[in-house]
């Protein structure tokens, strides 16, 4: 049963914990929004003040993730909710670890943007365009579990595909550049490992457009392609 | 009683094709504007080795159709738990299945109802053997005005299963036993069973059911008037005796239907919605009704 134009609980108050589950996941997921965008910003930027601002905020991403697994352990105890009540509570403690990390990804890019500008080099440019994708990536996902949109997780399954074909080619292009001058290998590689914390942002998207997905039609499809997930969801 | 020819070997093919049927609604089902939303039964109501077989039974009281066109079977050593709104049928089915509305008498029964191959509503049939090999335990623990012992040997004695003495008190010990009630009351087996506790007195009830070996044992709300230390001793005795019989279940309680049972029948209004197994049932409903209901949302 798709979890979709639902009718409310018969207790107001179940409608209301589960609705502040929700409005918790998408403040947070707003928090490392901005978390992302600043980092990728930083690094373009060598910006170690706006570097600073993403670790600071960690903080707060790490409290919110406590928060919300203590909200949702205490609907499981209260609630013992069934089928898709059921499932969006599972969903949202799966989302809030990938939220989480993320964090901690944006984290370790801010920390790059720092080193950039402790060495007085310019930003690296090349991660404007990864990072682009893997913004609108996160906030789709965002959009997608706000509304149960299964398409608009099905956009974010996709748009990873695109992440992961732009990682390789960059990481092609910056192996090249160290062959050609060994004095571009610091460089490079910090570029690598900055790209590398952007695509696994990525992949945390993807994940949570998968729990997105359970949630809305009760179909695992973790570990799954592309086509399989179309294909056992109907929409291929 | 017409006798409607399914044999049981086409269990599995008719399950597979439940949900072909669930497209093309019968002109019947068309004209019924009120229970529109409830179409033909979903999921998997057919067992692949039945113990009782139930095909297209209708119920009325007088005028009132109480139970709509409803198939189902209950397998060997299945535990079946039905739930669904009070007033929905799921009571009064579960008692077409050992005859117990017969008393009813504006109560009238069709369709095919089987007990393997005997088929329970046949005029020539009588209800006597026929509740010995398909047992009901009733929401309210009703102990006879007896001994704990004679409770249990009453349906032993009466059915005429036992010569000896020795043999009915082994009767009566492994009744208890497997009631889990044995080691609570063996020291006062003649004292009178309504002075035990009320989730004891219900032990002794299921203990007085098995007491006659049935085959089938039919639970009407077993535990609704018990607390929740007595209501988990029945539940894991229910686990227990679906290694030996054949159980389903009413219940009020979803979360009973999911602790117990393998697979869970909802219904809605007289009519069967879905049937499926347990866990899919509470982790991803194939019926909106279903949905509704189990998750709360039903007004």
């Amino acid at each position: 049963m798709d979890k979709k134009s639902m009718e409310r609980h018969i207790s107001h108050k179940f409608d209301e914990d589960l609705e502040q589950l929700k409005n918790m996941v998408l403040k947070m997921g707003g928090v490392v929004e901005q978390q992302i965008a600043d980092a990728v910003k930083a690094v373009e930027s060598a910006d170690s003040e706006l570097a600073e601002k993403v670790i600071r905020v960690e903080d707060e991403v790490d409290l919110k993730e406590v928060e919300l697994d203590e909200a949702c352990t205490s609907v499981l105890a209260c609630r013992q909710p069934a089928a898709s009540d059921l499932r969006m509570v599972l969903a949202i403690t799966k989302m809030t670890r990938d939220l989480e990390r993320m964090g901690d990804e944006a984290q370790k890019v801010a920390k790059m943007a720092i080193a950039l500008q402790d060495s007085g080099s310019k930003g690296y440019e090349e991660a404007r365009h990864i990072g682009a994708l893997v913004q609108k990536m996160v906030n789709t996902v965002l959009d997608a579990f706000a509304r149960f949109d299964v398409d608009q997780a099905l956009e974010v399954a996709r748009t990873d595909k695109e992440v992961d074909r732009e990682y390789k080619s960059a990481m092609r292009e910056i192996v090249t550049y160290m062959m050609e001058d060994p004095r571009a290998i610091t460089r490079s590689m910090n570029i690598l490992w900055t790209l590398r914390a952007i695509e696994r942002i990525g992949d945390h998207a993807r994940n949570i457009a998968e729990h997105v997905i359970f949630l809305v039609k009760g179909t695992d499809v973790r570990h799954t392609s592309l086509q399989e997930i179309e294909r056992r969801i109907g929409k291929a | 009683m017409q006798a409607v020819n399914t044999p049981i070997q086409e269990n599995e093919k008719l399950n597979a094709n439940t949900n072909e049927a669930e497209r093309k609604p019968s002109g019947a089902e068309q004209m019924n504007d009120s229970a529109a939303k409830v179409g033909k039964t979903v999921g998997k109501p057919f067992a692949k080795h039945p113990k009782m077989t139930m095909r297209n039974v209708d119920v009325f009281y007088g005028d009132k159709q109480a139970i709509h066109d409803v198939s189902l079977d209950i397998g060997k050593n299945e535990v079946v738990a039905m739930i669904g709104p009070s007033g929905c049928g799921k009571s009064t089915f579960l008692r077409c299945l050992n005859r117990m509305n017969d008393t009813i008498e504006i109560c009238k029964v069709s369709g095919e109802i089987k007990l393997e191959e005997l088929d329970v509503y046949h005029p020539k049939q009588d209800v006597v053997p026929l509740r010995a090999r398909v047992g009901i335990v009733f929401q309210k623990p009703n102990p006879f005005p007896k001994s704990i012992y004679d409770n249990v040997a009453y349906g032993p004695r009466i059915h005429g299963l036992v010569e000896r003495k020795t043999d009915l008190d082994e009767i009566v010990e492994n009744s208890l036993r497997r009631a889990s009630l044995w080691e609570e009351v063996k020291d006062r087996l003649h004292a009178p069973g309504t002075g035990l506790s009320g989730g004891q007195q219900q032990r002794l009830c299921i203990a007085r059911t098995i007491a006659v070996s049935p085959e089938v044992i039919l639970m009407d709300e077993p535990c609704s008037a018990l607390d929740p230390i007595a209501t988990a001793k029945i539940e894991e005795l229910i686990t227990e005796l679906s290694e030996k019989f054949t159980i389903a279940i009413v219940t009020h309680s979803m979360q009973q239907a999911a602790r117990v049972s393998h697979r869970t029948a909802y219904f809605h209004m007289g009519k069967l919605v879905e049937v499926n197994d347990t866990k899919r049932v509470f982790t991803n409903p194939e019926h909106e009704l279903t949905e509704a209901y189990i998750t709360g949302r039903f007004g």
